[in-house]
């Protein structure tokens, strides 16, 4: 708990706004993006500038209390769940863009800038921010640096990891670190990549550094249908056999198909068990080349039904079915639990297949929406909370899904993040030395564990008590550790 | 082989006894003086999978880079970040280890962007293996990348998945009379707009830009541009990767002027530091050859917002890499201590106090 003693520190540091201590105005903060996991945070902080984020951190440090820091709260793994005696750090009023430097490509803006804030300041220069997840009108730079946030282009644009130059970020203890720099590589480790996607483990990031690119001079989407997954998985990898890297290259299953259409009404086919959107973007000449051959492979993959988009207009409606996807299956029940497996292309028919079995053997549907292009992967698995036990039940099949993952050379998270949702998967995924070089990692900059404890890195006897349940031909993971 | 490495570190790590990692020694002249006895990678070789359809290659350590570049061409698909072989020699540990990136790098992206998982002998002779072979993956500290470019200073690397990339159906190259000045606006100009280069260089009063994409897309670029087209193209650029002209020739002996690099915000104007320099990377690194007290490089790099290497030349005392600020030292100094509690593994190479 937190105690009215902290509390009245707390308040000498920031303006009676900055801090919120009723429940009513707790309550909003209760969850990120993923509502199944609630918890009302004691304290909640809005620091307006940095020198009050080093402030609150320098006190928690010195009272032992815990930190976790939150964006724009619309993380999917539960990585900004408060945390119970811990301080609910919102870098929400850190939104100034600070520079915006069109000659040098760079963007230098505070954490709480919205993804998208930053492309709509840069088009004026023809320049954008390349990363785009899905929540990118909403979510906040400083989130996307926390989870390494990707998006329907990464497989030629890249992850956050790869969009951006230097971070202010500042420790647990209330010290400065100035990571990376304004030109392409830094002097000793490479802390950039170390800090991207550490979710709120390692320093509480308050100023980023991103790259921005030129705005493609066009970008054009092809549209296919098949009559078979495995048909439709296997084009994916003969369009980039073919040399093409799309910007975009999505696939949905039957189920995603109907619910998009009946939503938005995109023109999809309905006849068809998949369908495959592929957008290529460059320059002019480049997109017209690439349009060309991406359908010779789709008709020689033996698609059942092309379509080029012949306009600007088209082109937004074949997207707009496909980032309709979430909402458009969340019509079909009164809840839905999304997955962010990866798995190598090549082993898509398998997984689909083994989860249509799972899906029977849980009694409970699954719409496959899937970033085909970089072999991300995200069920959608279908419940009702109002039922009793169909939470826990999707929540077991969720995690069946992501040990299938890990079994066929994947990964339990491409681009949500672990957070409180996946932490066991983690010890399917990881032995116990690597987990315990994670703790260390953690250890280093925050040797008393008080930034967002108990997220992102299982703790050993949490992997131990898991492996108990999850004995696998006859092996128990983690065999070297104590059972309690 | 693999548990003759794991032994050997076991053993260094039990007698505190040095090793020096090596993998072809194509860049011994790379980093700080290190000591002790040298434990070689070189036989631990052999690509372990290459799917061209995944863009995704596996292979371990010890391979050599002109092996795995001859396996990818013949597939038309390629290491999109051009690593520099320095020589002939040189293996894809040893290339993730130093990070190092050639001229494709700026608009392509470095090592570090394509490196996809690593496995690692850590410096107590304990096996890990970080990330995976998918192009996404957000589980964990992202240590494989932590790897590129620590000289080994934090683990054997024994095995890397990379990403590849298609090979370009067409390249050409330009040339332009330009001064330095107008050289560095230019690149960075070029940058802001849709044109598919590869490479930029400036040395003696010619910018020459690379153009790769597909045929009609390098074409109509080329129309826009204008300039001279340089014939031997690929020479130039493979002579610019490996440092093999004689601008880069710098023998500690010979010669009191030092090769620096200095890696700086790409639109600094031109740095009056030395008698020569070649710029690279879209402006954002200049090659110097330079006889300044290494502090007066290391604060010019500081000023353009970014680092300096002295790349080939006697290392100063404080060593060849630009100080690091006072608290990311420290944290360099806990994350060694981890991954390296006795300080075995390439001793000194990267900063002289680990």
């Amino acid at each position: 708990m937190i105690s009215p003693a902290f509390l009245s520190q707390l308040r000498r540091l920031l303006p009676p706004h900055s801090v919120l201590h009723e429940r009513e105005d707790l309550m909003p903060f209760e969850s990120d993006g993923l509502s199944a996991y609630r918890n009302i945070p004691d304290v909640v902080v809005l620091p307006e500038n940095e020198a009050q984020v080093a402030a609150i951190l320098q006190l928690c440090h010195a009272e032992k209390i815990a930190v976790v820091a939150r964006g724009a709260g619309t993380g999917l793994a539960a990585g900004a769940l408060p945390i119970d005696g811990a301080v609910l750090l919102v870098l929400a009023k850190l939104n100034q863009i600070r520079q915006l430097d069109p000659l040098a490509r760079t963007a230098t803006v505070q954490p709480g800038v919205r993804n998208l804030a930053i492309s709509e300041a840069a088009a004026q220069h023809n320049l954008y921010y390349a990363p785009d997840p899905s929540s990118q009108i909403a979510c906040s730079i400083g989130g996307n640096v926390a989870e390494n946030s990707g998006g329907v282009h990464c497989l030629k644009y890249g992850l956050t990891v790869h969009n951006i130059l230097k971070l202010r970020a500042w420790t647990i203890a209330g010290e400065l670190l100035e990571i990376g720099s304004d030109t392409l590589d830094s002097a000793g480790y490479d802390l950039l990549a170390l800090m991207t996607g550490s979710e709120g483990m390692l320093a509480v990031i308050t100023e980023v550094t991103v790259k921005l690119l030129p705005r493609p001079q066009r970008a054009q989407v092809v549209l296919a249908a098949f009559d078979d997954v495995a048909k439709a998985g296997a084009a994916v990898g003969n369009i980039i056999a073919a040399g093409v890297i799309p910007a975009g290259l999505e696939m949905m299953d039957r189920l995603a198909i109907q619910a998009a259409e009946a939503f938005v009404h995109a023109g999809y086919p309905l006849d068809c068990e998949a369908l495959l959107l592929c957008e290529v973007d460059g320059v002019n000449e480049e997109v017209s080349d690439d349009i060309f051959t991406v359908r010779e492979v789709l008709t020689a993959s033996g698609a059942t039904e092309i379509r080029t988009a012949e306009s600007e207009e088209q082109r937004l409606k074949f997207w707009a079915g496909r980032k309709a996807a979430f909402p458009a299956v969340g019509r079909l029940a009164p809840d839905y639990y999304c997955m962010d497996g990866t798995i190598p292309r090549g082993q898509l028919p398998h997984v689909l297949k083994r989860i249509s079995e799972m899906s029977i053997e849980y009694g409970l549907a699954v719409a496959n929406v899937f970033h085909a292009g970089d072999g991300n992967l995200h069920p959608l698995i279908l419940f009702d909370a109002n039922t009793p036990g169909e939470l826990h039940k999707a929540e077991l099949f969720g995690g069946r899904i992501l040990e299938l993952c890990v079994e066929v050379g994947g990964t339990i998270t491409g681009e949500h993040g672990v957070g409180l949702e996946k932490i066991n998967q983690m010890c399917a995924q990881f032995s116990t030395p690597e987990l315990v070089r994670f703790h260390e990692v953690k250890a280093a900059f925050d040797p008393d564990t008080l930034l967002n404890p108990g997220k992102a890195v299982p703790e050993l006897h949490r992997c131990a008590e898991w492996g108990a349940m999850h004995i696998h031909g006859g092996q128990l993971p983690h065999p070297e550790l104590p059972r309690f | 082989m693999l548990d003759t490495l794991i032994e050997r570190i076991r053993a260094a790590h039990e007698h505190d006894s040095p090793l020096i990692l090596q993998g072809g020694g194509s860049k011994t002249f790379y980093g700080n003086p290190d000591e002790g006895e040298v434990l070689s990678a070189r036989a631990f070789s052999g690509v372990v999978d290459y799917q061209p359809k995944e863009l995704v290659l596996t292979a371990r350590a010890g391979t050599p880079l002109a092996d795995i570049e001859a396996l990818l061409d013949a597939q038309n698909q390629m290491l999109a970040f051009e690593p520099p072989h320095f020589g002939g020699a040189a293996t894809l540990g040893g290339c993730v280890a130093a990070g190092l990136s050639g001229p494709r790098r700026p608009y392509a992206g470095a090592v570090r962007d394509f490196v996809l998982g690593v496995r690692i002998i850590d410096g107590t002779g304990q096996p890990l293996r970080f990330g995976g072979q998918v192009i996404k993956n957000v589980a964990g500290y992202d240590v494989s990348r932590l790897m590129v470019g620590a000289l080994g200073t934090l683990g054997l690397i024994t095995e890397v998945s990379l990403k590849v990339l298609p090979r370009p159906a067409a390249e050409t190259t330009l040339q332009f009379e330009l001064d330095e000045a107008a050289a560095i606006e230019q690149m960075n100009r070029m940058a802001g707009q849709p044109l598919p280069l590869s490479g930029t260089s400036w040395h003696a009063g010619l910018l020459t830009v690379r153009l790769s994409g597909a045929t009609s897309a390098v074409h109509a670029a080329q129309v826009k541009l204008g300039g001279e087209t340089l014939n031997d193209a690929a020479s130039f650029w493979q002579r610019l990767r490996d440092h093999a002209t004689p601008f880069f020739d710098v023998r500690p002996a010979a010669s009191t002027a030092s090769l620096w690099r200095l890696a700086i915000k790409p639109t600094t104007p031109p740095l009056r530091l030395g008698d020569a320099q070649w710029i690279e990377w879209g402006g954002a690194v200049r090659w110097l050859l330079s006889d300044l007290p290494a502090a007066a490089l290391f604060e010019a790099a500081k000023n353009g917002g970014g680092h300096a290497t002295l790349f080939r030349g006697m290392a100063p005392a404080g060593g060849v890499f630009s100080p690091l600020s006072p608290p990311l030292h420290v944290l360099h100094r806990k994350l060694k201590q981890r991954f390296d509690p006795k300080g075995i593994l390439n001793r000194g190479r990267l900063y002289p106090d680990f």
